[in-house]
């Protein structure tokens, strides 16, 4: 009887276990579907600002917009129709602001009352007009043809260089700078963080006496418990403050301040994950070499580091994987402008400082909103990527004993 | 001829005494095999002859060590020389994460040799020494790891002698080998004593009486008896010396 009871427990206990490792793993695939099925939503929207139209004669021949173009239009880069394919004449801009130059306001009525009407009519007797104007004043019987945006497409998303989500009529959605600007910061966040690591590393692994090691190493592993905006607020009143007065800038917040602050914040896994592969060299490979009349340093660089160099790989690709998704240090330093930066020199923004600096903001739902979404994909896909190496690296090291 | 020969030795880890006044001679071009109950101090004795016990903390060596002569101990010896003229052979096989040449150039290229075409003679020579050659020859780029236990092994006897040393010592070099592989090290040894001296420690007494000219019995940190094999196996002096070979200890 006792056993059946103890049998039973143990199947209650295998089953709890069960239930909630199945819970976990779908809640976490939800999320990524969830990401994914919101961010993908921006592919078949259009890309003209909420409620807005724009709207043309309706013989004009140009029926269909790119995003770019309407931006090119407004920014008075584009100026004729023939540009567009459509006849040769200037462009007229219209905005609903530049309505009292048509129409009185008696003819627009107290309460915008006629407003819809005035519209329709002056689109109908304007035959090279491209006019914009909330769609609460789209008149029913709108005698004009509504330019329909091409929607976003994916190659115009990864590889536009215009991040203007916000902008009116038509917003602007081009990535580029923002995943060139999280890679430049990433970059150089690694190439400052693995040769300090390494070099800490090999510090503690080889030559530090084990008292040393034994109060140094906590402590580093410590830093990496440090909340991120603290390393932030250290970039923002140290080392933004000393890029500009050294490189004699007009505002530190840089790539590079990016780079230092998030290094800083790298290094603590790649020290400890590189220096625990160090010190897994057997003892007697360390010794084989030093009784073949190797000295500590020719043993360190030709032995100890060759066996650990998968695990270093690992120490350093798992840094990438910190710098890349970290959000509060580099949205604090780095200037957050998002164009393509030429050095390190200029301000960079981040997809995680974009999406922290602009989901309040954004409507749910709308275009904005999804491409945030979409960005968040984008990153997704990049940390997936840096994953999946370390995953290799360290199944290729396996393989290796 | 006495290649290596020790004066009086005592070695301390902190407090503990390990090896109780060692005074011994080993001939050259001999085997001289230590054997003796584990933690008896052959091996710690064996790692005095190449100063590997400097690699731990809180050793001190009193008395004098003189290999061809010179006392290794004296404040004017560079270790790394030292270490080019004693080889060592450990107990478990641990060639380099390299190739299998780099593994036996390894000795040459840390102690500064640039000459190519010598490298490969020495790589050739050593591996043929070693009677691996015949194995490797055709895979000398791939990795050390993918040759066998016992191949690692002469691998890393080949390592040793690339350098040309006088002394070889080995700490039970077949301890972790199967028994073919452990016949092939053993008769390898045989041949290795034409060139030079080699001091191997040993858990297994039948090996020490198949591959030894001279065997020496460590008891507690102490040199209990030193004879040749024959003899010691035969007819020991000291009554420790006999309960351990007829195995009532140990």
């Amino acid at each position: 009887m006792k056993r059946y009871f103890h049998n039973l427990g143990e199947k209650l206990i295998e089953g709890l276990i069960t239930i909630s490792g199945t819970v976990t793993s779908i809640t976490v695939l939800l999320i990524v579907f969830f990401l994914f099925k919101e961010g993908l939503g921006i592919f078949s929207q259009s890309p003209v600002a909420e409620g807005s139209v724009i709207a043309v004669h309706q013989n004009n021949p140009v029926k269909e917009l790119k995003a770019e173009e309407v931006k090119e239009i407004f920014d008075q880069n584009i100026t004729n129709w023939k540009e567009l394919g459509g006849p040769n004449a200037p462009i007229k801009l219209f905005s609903i602001d530049d309505i009292t130059d048509y129409y009185t306001e008696e003819q627009i009525g107290a309460n915008f009352e006629y407003l819809p009407q005035r519209l329709n009519e002056l689109v109908a007797k304007e035959p090279n007009i491209l006019a914009f104007f909330p769609e609460e004043y789209l008149a029913k019987d709108f005698k004009g043809h509504q330019i329909k945006l091409a929607n976003v497409s994916l190659g115009d998303f990864l590889l536009g260089r215009q991040w203007y989500p916000t902008i009116q009529p038509a917003v602007q959605l081009g990535v580029l700078s923002l995943i060139l600007g999280t890679l430049w910061v990433s970059l150089g966040a690694i190439l400052i963080a693995l040769p300090l690591g390494l070099a800490s590393a090999i510090y503690l692994a080889e030559i530090a006496n084990p008292k040393v090691r034994n109060i140094l190493k906590p402590v580093i592993e410590l830093l990496a418990g440090i909340p991120s905006v603290v390393y932030g607020f250290f970039g923002l009143v140290v080392i933004v403050p000393l890029i500009q007065d050294l490189f004699g800038l007009p505002v530190g917040e840089t790539a590079l301040a990016g780079s230092i602050v998030l290094g800083i914040m790298a290094l603590p896994t790649i020290i400890s994950v590189s220096e625990d592969a160090m010190r897994t060299t057997p003892r007697a490979m360390k010794e084989a070499s030093l009784a073949l009349g190797a000295n500590k340093w020719q043993t360190i660089y030709k032995v100890i580091i060759p066996y650990s160099i998968s695990g270093i790989s690992t120490a350093a690709i798992l840094g990438i994987g910190r710098a890349i998704g970290e959000t509060m240090a580099v949205l604090m330093v780095t200037g957050n402008a998002s164009v393509i930066p030429h050095t390190f020199l200029e301000p960079v923004r981040t997809i995680p400082a974009t999406i922290a600096a602009e989901l309040g903001e954004a409507p749910q739902g709308g275009i904005h909103y999804q491409a945030l979404f979409a960005l968040g994909c984008i990153l997704f896909l990049m940390t997936l990527v840096i994953n999946l190496t370390v995953d290799f690296v360290s199944t290729k090291k396996k393989e290796n004993r | 001829m006495n290649s290596v020969e020790t004066k009086d030795v005592h070695l301390y880890y902190g407090d503990f005494h390990a090896l109780k006044g060692i005074t011994m001679a080993m001939k050259k071009n001999q085997v001289t095999a230590f054997i003796g109950p584990s933690g008896c101090g052959k091996s710690t004795y064996l790692r005095c002859f190449n100063r590997m016990n400097d690699l731990i903390d809180g050793v001190k060596i009193e008395g004098d060590i003189l290999i061809d002569g010179v006392d290794i101990y004296k404040t004017n010896i560079q270790v790394d020389d030292l270490r080019k003229h004693v080889g060592m052979v450990f107990q478990k096989p641990n060639p380099f994460p390299k190739s299998i040449f780099e593994n036996v150039a390894y000795g040459l290229r840390v102690n500064g040799t640039k000459d190519k075409r010598f490298i490969e003679e020495r790589v050739e020579r050593s591996l043929k020494q070693a009677a691996l050659w015949d194995e490797v020859k055709d895979k000398l780029k791939k990795s050390a790891f993918e040759l066998s236990g016992g191949q690692q092994q002469r691998l890393c006897i080949a390592r040793a002698l690339a350098i040309e040393p006088s002394v070889v010592l080995m700490d039970e070099p077949t301890s972790a080998l199967d028994p073919l592989s452990t016949a092939k090290t053993e008769e390898l040894i045989h041949q290795l004593k034409e060139e030079y001296t080699i001091v191997i420690v040993t858990h297994n007494m039948q090996q020490a009486g198949r591959v030894s000219d001279y065997t020496a019995f460590f008891y507690l940190g102490e040199l209990v008896e030193y004879a040749k094999t024959k003899t010691l196996f035969t007819n020991p002096k000291d009554q420790r010396t006999q309960n351990y070979i007829t195995g009532r200890f140990g």
